[in-house]
């Protein structure tokens, strides 16, 4: 094992492994993150292992497990370099046929590489891919392209050469102030300057200081922080221990939650790596700088992604926070100044200390600098991880990098920020993705979650769906939260229920403006988000399920009906063997007939029906 | 000594006070629930809120908590703060509007009924018993536990604590009553929570006033740290 | 599964002595599935934490259960992204067939069903995962499929 004890000895280190690397190398790179693992892609990955031996190929194509690349739509993923050949939904049954086919003899299969769905034209070449090249991939780049269990990898692309730079060339001060320029905001949702943050932490006295990278993320449909740590962890390590640096940071911890198996083991893995080549821990590259991280894992509570109540969490206690000031700056982990930032605020450090604050801002706009990384999930094309620059607008991220709504069907809504962001319809699609831009329609920024509503989802049950989660999630010891966030969602279930009343929205506004005021935390502070500019943008809905007692989009089940269409029902039965509720009556032969008394709205006969008999309104 | 304005009025204070601390010494009346003195501050209820101003900017925090700086503009009953107040007291009338304290805040902010109900509950979750427990008297015999709507007070396993030594300073500082001790040698029930018995002793210096055991044992052993 | 004191005395003493309560009660909950009252008591011992602080982590953290659950984990995804996709209607199937509440576990101490907020495999929603494996795209008849699966492995371990 090699130790870098000194910034030349990184550098020579780098050059040998570039040098020993063959860039005509066959390689095949599979995404072995955790969305294309829940397709088959380690079945994939076996299978290619055992076929490449089996036509003795095993020397000389090299197999690379990497992290997530982000289409996860098409997952699993495969990459053949050094052609760049980009296959899709590859099952474990192609395999043979890639090694025989492509590999063997260069030949593409056409059942594999991406077809536009709106041209139909071919493209092979992953760089090609319009998904990728309306992208700015900065924090990204190497997730697909490296193994992540591979230091060597991380190395070979000027991996630690920022540590090397901020150790041995800039003094705390100065990467403070680069980080500061660069106008680098925290990516975790409060988009404060991640500069002015680490100069509060340096500034306050003491000598133990932590520093904690947050990778709780909680909201659902959110996993650009577990892809990071999945696909490039060495990057926020290296951030992290730039920024022990900056700030005078005695011990670091990532606090990630219980649900990323994967991605703690990565960043396991890559812990013990760094250590191992004299990165992290005692004199750091010989610097007689000493930081080291530890990992500390979550407890199925999403408020221990707020600042205080994760320190508390560390600490061993409930995930209650507590009022501030003090803020972590001042008095934080075990009362010692702490500094804590998202996972994605950490891996763009190491980029800015490289490439400077001007590169960095050269992207962006006035007040948001950079880009940001988003999920894009729900009723969208292209489902997965994507990289933007700040001011893109949110018509081009879903239209142009998302390939916009599939199956026919109108947009409606984006629900950026998760439970603690807002809805932004159609009519301010042009709206720029920066932090002040979304706040000032009702949303946030957040954490990157982006999810997109098609015209058949109910807005009103979206903002039910997101409340029940809050207050699932409240700690419960404030009153604002505990309580009011519960009477605001008994409002909604009643409304969805079809038991609306007059005065109900009034009620909503005014309680949902009182909680967010009120609430010791953000989570209170932003739980009412979703259901205020849901009003706001679609309050016909609400007057719809309230006073005609409808849900327009058909989807809350006290408000809905399904019925067999006698013309078309072919009385197989089917549906009635397999009504959980028992509502549904007929022989064999002869149409049958739902009971609305009795059914539950489940859906099962409409999933089930070959004739498409069974309609819903 | 730092200066700050609060309803106007110019105040001079040693830095390192809570805004409540400053606003009591001078008779300004801000209500609370989770507060005592003996205390840290919780900031749970929110019913001591106010509005502070930044750079134009107003929010509302809780004044048991916020510290004083120099210069800090503080307003204690703007209408942002009165609406504040008003719902949050509407919203512990859901399951406590029968209790007397809340009845008389309920009463001073002109509610009579609350927009939202649930089921009926003594306990406010102020906190107080458990911070009581934990700070004051060190043992650690009650806790808050579950999470949000199902936060609730008890000893561990919702069985009589061991660690109880049953002095009575939940019970003192309660706020609504729910914790009780009551006197059960006539075969009365036991009270909420965790239902700690103990047969009395004889306090020596007073005669017949009842002590339990434990806490005329926690007793002595302090008297011997304080005066050997 | 009975309680084996000397194995969590290692646990702890493998943790360390600051040893976080949270990573402790972590590895009971994962040996034994749930945490057992005489282990969070010695824990308390051990770690010299009042009892009372024990519980009250135990009980605020979702992760960990006082009541055993079931030998095989079904958790259904119900994120945004799967819930706009249709994790509700699975999630249904799922109770009915199975006789419980989420959070609930089978009578034969089998199955636990629970629900998760993103297992950020959005581009499969909904998502249900068993044990380990994922299961992507389902729909209220794969949920059958999936039961059958799973009751035959069941089977074969008994």
């Amino acid at each position: 094992m090699i130790e870098l004890r000194n910034p030349q000895a990184l550098v020579d280190y780098c050059q040998r492994i570039r040098t020993a690397a063959d860039p005509q190398q066959r390689r095949i790179r599979v995404c072995d993150g955790t969305g294309c693992r829940a397709l088959g892609s380690r079945r994939v990955l076996a299978r290619l292992q055992e076929t490449l031996g089996e036509a003795g190929l095993a020397g000389e194509i090299e197999v690379v497990p990497t992290g997530c690349p982000g289409f996860c739509e098409l997952g699993p993923l495969i990459t053949i370099d050094p052609e760049k050949i980009a296959y899709n939904r590859v099952s474990v049954d192609d395999v043979p046929a890639i090694v025989a086919k492509t590999i063997a003899r260069g030949e593409i299969i056409d059942g594999l590489v991406f077809v536009d769905p709106v041209t139909g034209q071919t493209i092979i070449h992953d760089n090609e891919l319009p998904f990728y090249t309306k992208q700015m991939r900065r924090v990204l780049e190497l997730n697909g392209e490296i193994d992540p269990s591979r230091i060597e990898d991380y190395i070979a692309h000027d991996g630690y050469a920022s540590l090397s730079k901020a150790l041995y060339k800039m003094t705390p001060e100065q990467v403070i102030e680069e980080v500061r320029q660069s106008g680098l905001r925290g990516r975790g949702g409060a988009g404060f300057s991640t500069g002015l943050k680490w100069r509060f932490c340096r500034q306050s006295p003491g000598d133990v200081k932590y520093i904690i990278c947050n990778a709780d993320e909680g909201d659902p449909g959110a996993f650009m922080d577990r892809s990071i740590l999945e696909g490039n962890p060495h990057s926020v390590v290296e951030g992290m221990i730039i920024g022990a640096y900056a700030m005078g940071a005695t011990q670091g911890y990532v606090y990630v939650r219980n649900e990323y198996p994967l991605a703690v083991q990565n960043l396991r893995i890559a812990l013990k790596r760094a250590r191992e080549h004299g990165l992290l821990g005692k004199n750091i590259l010989g610097s007689g700088f000493d930081f080291d991280i530890e990992i500390r894992v979550g407890s199925g509570a999403f408020v221990c992604g707020e600042e205080t109540a994760l320190m508390a969490s560390i600490e061993g206690k409930i995930g209650e926070p507590r009022p501030r000031p003090p803020y972590p700056a001042q008095s934080g982990l075990w009362g010692k100044p702490t500094n804590i930032n998202n996972v994605k605020t950490w891996s763009n450090i190491p980029l800015i200390v490289r490439n400077g604050a001007d590169w960095f801002s050269s992207v962006g706009t006035e007040n948001s600098k950079g880009t940001m990384i988003f999920s894009l999930v729900g009723n969208i094309r292209n489902t997965g991880l994507v990289e933007v620059p700040m001011g893109i607008s949110l018509r081009e991220l879903i239209y142009d990098v998302g390939g916009g709504v599939p199956g026919g069907k109108e947009f409606k809504a984006a629900q950026i920020g998760g439970p603690s962001g807002g809805c932004i319809p159609k009519e301010h699609l042009d709206v720029p993705i920066d932090y002040e831009s979304l706040t000032a329609l009702g949303a946030i920024m957040g954490s990157g979650g982006l999810v997109v509503a098609d015209e058949d989802t109910c807005m009103v049950d979206l903002a039910r769906y997101f409340l029940k989660f809050t207050q699932e999630e409240s700690c419960g010891k404030c009153v604002p939260c505990r309580i009011g966030t519960r009477a605001m969602l008994q409002t909604l279930e009643r409304i969805c229920a079809g038991q609306g009343r007059e005065g109900d929205i009034e009620y909503l506004i005014e309680l949902g403006q009182e909680v967010k005021r009120s609430s010791l935390c953000a989570l209170g502070g932003t739980a009412p988000n979703p259901v205020l500019t849901t009003i706001r943008y679609f309050r016909d809905e609400y007057e719809a399920h309230i006073y005609d007692k409808k849900c327009p989009a058909r989807v809350c089940k006290g408000l809905i009906t399904y019925e067999i269409v006698a013309e078309l029902c072919s009385g197989c039965m089917v549906c009635a063997r397999n009504c959980p509720a028992g509502a549904i009556t007929g022989e064999k032969g002869q149409p049958h007939v739902i009971n609305p008394q009795v059914c539950s709205r489940c859906g099962v006969c409409q999933s089930l029906c070959k004739f498409d008999a069974i309609v819903v309104y | 000594m730092i200066g700050v304005v609060i309803d106007g009025q110019q105040i001079e204070t040693e830095p390192g006070r809570t805004i409540l601390q400053v606003a009591r010494e001078h008779g300004i009346h801000i209500p609370t629930l989770c507060y005592h003195e003996a205390m840290e501050p919780f900031a749970a209820c929110r019913l001591c809120v106010v509005e502070v101003e930044a750079a134009r900017v107003r929010k509302l925090v809780a004044s048991c908590a916020y510290p004083c700086t120099d210069g800090l503009v503080v307003h204690t009953n703007s209408d942002v703060v009165l609406q504040s107040r008003r719902i949050t007291v509407e919203l512990l009338m859901a399951s406590s509007a029968h209790v007397p304290i809340i009845r008389q805040l309920a009463d001073e902010f002109g509610i009579s009924e609350p927009r939202f109900t649930m089921e009926e509950n003594d306990c406010i979750l102020c906190g107080l018993c458990v911070r009581a427990c934990q700070e004051i008297v060190g043992v650690d015999a009650i806790s808050v536990i579950n999470r949000g709507i199902e936060k609730e007070v008890s000893p561990p396993f919702h069985i009589a604590s061991h660690a109880c030594i049953g002095c009575g300073t939940c019970v003192l500082v309660c706020p609504t009553g729910a914790l009780t001790l009551a006197d059960i040698s006539g075969g009365a029930p036991a009270v909420h929570p965790g239902k700690s018995e103990f047969e009395a002793v004889d306090c020596r210096a007073w005669g017949h006033h009842a002590l339990a055991p434990k806490f005329a044992d926690h007793t002595a052993l302090l008297a011997e740290e304080v005066a050997p | 599964m009975h309680f084996e004191p000397s194995e969590l005395v290692e646990t702890i003493e493998r943790n360390g002595v600051g040893a976080s309560l949270i990573s402790v009660l972590e590895e009971v909950q994962t040996r034994y599935h749930y945490l057992p009252r005489e282990a969070m008591i010695l824990v308390s011992e051990r770690l010299g934490m009042p009892l009372s602080q024990v519980y009250s982590v135990a009980t605020f953290y979702h992760a960990f259960s006082l009541v055993p659950r079931g030998k095989h984990k079904i958790c259904v995804c119900t994120g945004t992204a799967c819930h706009v996709r249709g994790a509700v209607q699975v999630l249904d199937r799922l109770k009915a067939r199975l006789g419980v509440e989420p959070g609930g576990t089978t009578r034969d101490r089998e199955f636990t069903l629970e629900t998760v907020n993103c297992l950020g495999c959005c581009a499969l929603g909904p998502v249900v995962v068993l044990d380990d494996e994922y299961e992507g795209q389902m729909t209220t008849k794969k949920v059958d499929k999936l039961l059958k699966r799973a009751m035959r492995q069941v089977g074969e371990e008994q």
